[in-house]
Parts: C-alpha cells; structure tokens; sequence
C-alpha cells in the first residue's frame, strides 16, 4: 500500500494523562487529517534536546474523524517520550505520517479477530477495533498488564467489542499472562493480531499456530528514518533483511523467522 | 535569484545541494515531500556488484547531536538497480548518482562498468570509506595505495565524472585526496561517517551489532569542515563537502570551506524537505549580500 505521506505541523488539542506514566496526545489541523490505516505510526519530531535528536515512532492510537483529531498514546520512558508528555494545548508538534503497512482487515464481513495488546502496545489495536467493527467484523480484545493499572482505553475498546483482561498480579482480569485467559479454549478466531513486548508476542504467535489461527505481529524495531530509507530498522524474514518502517511493522507471524 | 549552477568533471548541476547515499533511499522514498527535480543531484544507496544482506540488527544507535549505524552496505546489488530502480529514475529533471562498494578493485570495476553503461546516470560516487564492512569498504580508503589501486582500475571501467567518497578515519586525509587525484578521480566527497561506539550499560553490551558504527550527524560538522578546507587546498579538482549539515548555514560554511557542492544525509531523517530548504536559503543568503553567482562564495573563507 502506498499512501501519500505528509510532513506537518499538528496542533495539540489536549493532553490527557489515562495512567501515571502514561500520556494520550489528542492532535489536530486546520485542514482534514489524511487517510490513515490502523497499524500504522508518526515520527515525531522531538525539538530542545541534543539527545533525542532523532524522530520517535508512535503508533496511530486512534482517528477521531468527528473531532479531525489524531490520537497517540505514549509510555513516558526517556526524554523524548518525557518530552512529547510536557506538551500543553495550542503547541504544534512536527509528525511525518502515516508511515508503514497496517493490520489486514480482512475481505467480507463477521470475521472474528483476536487482538491481544500488551503495555502501551494496545495503542494500535483501538484504531483497529474500531476499522475492522467499522467494516463489518467481530473484534475481541484481550489486554494485559503487569497490574490493573497498566490497563487504559478500557471504555473505548468496549465501544467496538468484547474486551478481557490479565494481569500479572490478578489485580483485574484473569491472573498472569495473556496467554493464560480461558478464551483460547472457549472461543474460535479468523485471524489473531498482537502488538506489544517481544516475548508476549511470540508467547501470542506460538498460541495462535497452536489453534491453526493465521497472526500478525506490529515490531518496534529502532528507526532512524521511519521512511525506508536508511534500512536500520531491519527485521530477518524468509526473503531477507527487510525494513518494518516500510514493509512493516505488521507481519504475518509465517514471513518471520522467529522461533515459534 | 543568484546563479546557483556549479560541475563537478563534465557533470552541470542545477545547484549544489545533493544527497548522502544511504541516507536517501532511491530518492523515491522522498518523492511525497519534496520534488526531486529542484536537486542538484541526489546519491542512491550503496550498489555493490552481488547482492549483500549486511550486518544484523540493531543497526543504529542515538548519540548527542547525531546517531551511529552500522547497516554495511546492505543492497540487492547492481543488476537490481539497474533492472528495476534505474527505470523509475530514467525521467527526473536532476542528476541521479549510484554510490559504488566493492571488496575488492575489481568488484568496484566491474560495478562501475554496469553503470557505465546506464545513460541516464551522469557519475558515480566510490566509496573507499564504509566502516561497517569487513573487507574492502574503508580497508580502500585508509591508505594512498589501497585508494589509488580502487581508482586506478574503476578509472579504466567508467568513462563519466568519477568521483571519489574519502575516509574520514585517517591520519591525513589530504595525503588521500591527492593520491586519488593523482590516478584520475574527477572530484573527491568527504566526509563518510567517523567510527564511533555507544554501550549500553546495563547490558554491558555494544548497542551496535558489531560493535562499532558510523557516525554522522551536526555532532561530526566541525571534523568534516576542517577535512573539506584541508583538502580543498590540496587538490585542483572540485570538492564535494558533506558532514552534519542540517541548514543553508552550514552548507555555506562548506562552500566557503571551499566545497564546490554539498551533500546532505542525516539531516534527511529529521526533516525529509530539508533539501528543498537548503537551496532555498542559500539563495536566499547570495541575493540578501548582493551575490550573484554562487561561486562568489566558493572557498570564500579568510584566513
Ligand atoms: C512502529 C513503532 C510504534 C511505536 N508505538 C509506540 C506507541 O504507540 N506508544 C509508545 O509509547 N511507544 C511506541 N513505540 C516505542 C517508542 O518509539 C519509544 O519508546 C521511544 O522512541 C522512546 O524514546 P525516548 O526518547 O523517550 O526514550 P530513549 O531515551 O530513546 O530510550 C529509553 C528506553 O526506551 C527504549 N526504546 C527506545 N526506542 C525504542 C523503540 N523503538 N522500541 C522499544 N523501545 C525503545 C530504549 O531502549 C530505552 O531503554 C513505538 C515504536 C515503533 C518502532
Ligand atoms: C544510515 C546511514 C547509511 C549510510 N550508508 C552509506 C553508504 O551506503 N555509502 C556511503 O558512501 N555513505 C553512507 N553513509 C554515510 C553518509 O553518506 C554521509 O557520508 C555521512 O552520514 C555524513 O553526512 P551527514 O552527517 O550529513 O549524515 C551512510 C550514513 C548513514 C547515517
Ligand atoms: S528506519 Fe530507516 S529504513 Fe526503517
């Protein structure tokens, strides 16, 4: 998919704080936002310090068409993301988007599709749910944390599907990983979608091959240019070093060569 | 609006603001954001003869004021570009530049000849200075004979300007520049990245796959423009200056370091128009002192 990429100056409409640690970047135009597909991520450009000096990829959180707002959800890590966290309303903020693939939304319609989000890997998974609802499909949502407190979003995702939660210490949900919640017994899907730590991904992906269910994985290899242009960013597939900036970050679980 | 137009040997540019390779894709990549043809020129990534995987991953690493990689010359090799890349470009109103690897001076000439052989490409550059391959690549670039051996054969395969990308990682890159001028280089480019290293401590690791990486970016400015002054004075042919440039500011700094063109690489990543900008603002800068000519400013510099 080839969609035209924009390098522009969004303006902060709010800056909201769902969990400590955690900020939701509500960003507008003056001008309607450009197509955009779930999956799919912004570089932001990070101004004042010599030390994120580079862009930072954040996922597509979720496309607010009513509002021409587009939403990032950032974990505060490091000073880029520390940076991105002290914004306030009326800023602008420097995005070149929309970059990358995108989650399949697959043909026809009452496709039942499993997405499991971990950590602020949930981000992608709300534009998702919302696309694949949108289209006719039957979204599940299954989230997990480390503590209830890990867990955001929750009243949106409800708008578009069932949503089930893990965590770690039992403090919401079923307790441990999300591995473990009774739903890969219960329920059959189409096509399982994960984003979210390496490990619980690939704990996902083996679960999925399990079940004989087709899953796609969103890395978050480091980027420089986020454009396909420098291949720094570069994953091991069957057909080589590709780059998840450009060819990703969505794959299906079989292009990979991970161990699963 | 001055007269930007500047040669490199028989290749006329439109003005002096060209592309670093590797850090431009295929020029296309760039394609939404600006229009390619208000270039002077841009550099594709480095084509070598077969196709090379290069290192693994991670490949990058940030560091104040730049970043270091270490991709090594990963490409589908020079028959992929010629069949599938090179007809994509065929129709721009700019000059399109192949960045040429090799491990040995034959592999650079064999190389060299395929492009020969593409009309639409008016150069090469050779790249005697990667750091993150094993053999070739900088091995070339940190000698006078290692270069001049590289040169001397892709100079009996190629028959347009030729020029040639110098190491910044050496003890006196001038005595370099005049080695490769000396075995019929049409012009010299420099700088390519300087070998650095980042650890992460916690891991007590390299956050390099192997190890060390090349750096690049504003942090490298002052080293590549002291090493285009030295060599400017120590060659007759022209000189193409690149290193951390990240606005028109800095790229005349080059030029009156006495750089006849300017290569712009890093800078890219964080804002993919700045290209368009860089010559938009040293026009700007000539018709705000009354220049009309951008060679009014080239090696301009008083000492
Ligand atoms: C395609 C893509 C989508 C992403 N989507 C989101 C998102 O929606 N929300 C969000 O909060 N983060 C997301 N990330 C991760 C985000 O880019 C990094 O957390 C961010 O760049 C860190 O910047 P910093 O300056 O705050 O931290 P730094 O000081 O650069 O690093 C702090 C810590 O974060 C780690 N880190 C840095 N970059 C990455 C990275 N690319 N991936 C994982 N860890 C990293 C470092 O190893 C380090 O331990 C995404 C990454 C990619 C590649
Ligand atoms: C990711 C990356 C890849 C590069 N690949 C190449 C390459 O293939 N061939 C080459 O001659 N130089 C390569 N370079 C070096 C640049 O062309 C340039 O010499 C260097 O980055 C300094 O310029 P800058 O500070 O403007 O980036 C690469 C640089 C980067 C950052
Ligand atoms: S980040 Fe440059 S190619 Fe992916």
């Amino acid at each position: 998919m080839n969609m035209k990429k924009y390098a522009l100056d969004l303006i902060v409409a709010a800056v909201e704080t769902p969990r400590e640690g955690y900020v939701l970047l509500r960003l507008t135009h003056d001008e309607t936002l450009p197509e955009m597909l779930p999956g799919q991520f912004v570089e932001v450009q990070v101004r004042g310090s010599e030390t994120t000096f580079l862009r930072r990829p954040i996922s597509i959180n979720y496309v607010d068409r009513v509002n021409n707002e587009l939403w990032l959800l950032v974990h505060v890590v490091g000073e880029g993301t520390r940076a991105m966290a002290s914004l306030k309303a009326g800023d602008t903020l420097n995005c070149v988007f929309p970059l990358g693939n995108g989650f399949t939304v697959p043909a026809g319609t009452g496709k039942k599709v499993l997405l499991v989000g971990g950590g602020v890997g949930t981000a992608p998974l709300l534009y998702h749910g919302e696309t694949l609802r949108a289209a006719g499909h039957c979204p599940v949502f299954l989230l997990g944390g480390r503590t209830e407190a890990d867990l955001m979003q929750l009243e949106h995702f409800r708008r578009y599907g069932e949503v089930l939660l893990t965590t770690e210490d039992g403090s919401v949900g079923t307790k441990g990983f999300v591995t473990h919640h009774p739903v890969w017994e219960e329920q059959q899907f189409d096509l399982v979608a994960t984003c979210g730590p390496k490990p619980m991904m690939v704990a996902v992906a083996r679960m999925a091959k399990a079940k004989g269910t087709e899953c796609e994985v969103s890395l978050e290899n480091l980027m420089a240019c986020g454009l396909g242009a420098c291949l720094c960013c570069v994953e091991k597939t069957h057909e080589g070093n590709v780059c998840v900036c450009k060819d990703g970050p969505v794959f299906n679980i079989n292009q990979l060569t991970w161990q699963i | 609006m001055a007269n930007l137009s500047v040669n490199i040997g028989a290749m006329s540019l439109k003005n002096p603001v060209m592309t670093a390779s590797g850090t431009f894709g295929y020029g296309l990549e760039f394609a939404d954001f600006i229009d390619l043809n208000e270039l002077g020129g841009f550099i594709v990534k480095g084509t070598t003869l077969n196709p090379r995987e290069g290192n693994d991953y991670p490949r990058m690493a940030e560091t104040a004021g730049g970043m270091l990689n270490c991709v090594g010359l990963q490409n589908k090799g020079v028959d992929y570009f010629c069949e599938k890349i090179y007809p994509q470009l065929e129709g721009l109103d700019t000059n399109v530049l192949v960045n040429v690897s090799g491990s040995t001076p034959e592999d650079y000439a064999e190389c060299a000849a395929r492009i020969d052989a593409l009309p639409g490409i008016p150069a090469i550059e050779l790249n005697i200075s990667c750091p993150n391959v094993k053999n070739g690549g900088m091995a070339f670039g940190v000698t006078c004979e290692g270069a001049a051996a590289v040169v001397k054969a892709v100079r009996q395969a190629y028959h347009k300007t030729l020029i040639v990308k110098l190491s910044p990682n050496v003890t006196n890159i001038a005595d370099i520049a005049r080695a490769v001028e000396a075995e019929g280089a049409d012009s010299v480019s420099l700088i390519n990245t300087l070998m650095g290293m980042s650890i992460d401590i916690e891991r007590r690791r390299s956050r390099l796959s192997i190890g060390t990486g090349g750096l690049s970016g504003p942090c490298v400015k002052p080293v590549a423009l002291r090493m285009v002054w030295q060599v400017a004075k120590a060659v007759n042919i022209p000189v193409v200056g690149l290193g951390g440039i990240m606005n028109a500011t800095d790229a005349i700094e080059f030029l009156m370091a006495g750089a006849t063109a300017i290569e712009i690489g890093t800078a890219n990543f964080i804002d993919p128009a700045i290209t368009v900008k860089v010559v938009r603002g040293i026009n700007e800068w000539l018709d705000a002192h009354g220049c009309k000519d951008v060679h009014e400013i080239i090696g301009a510099l008083e000492v």
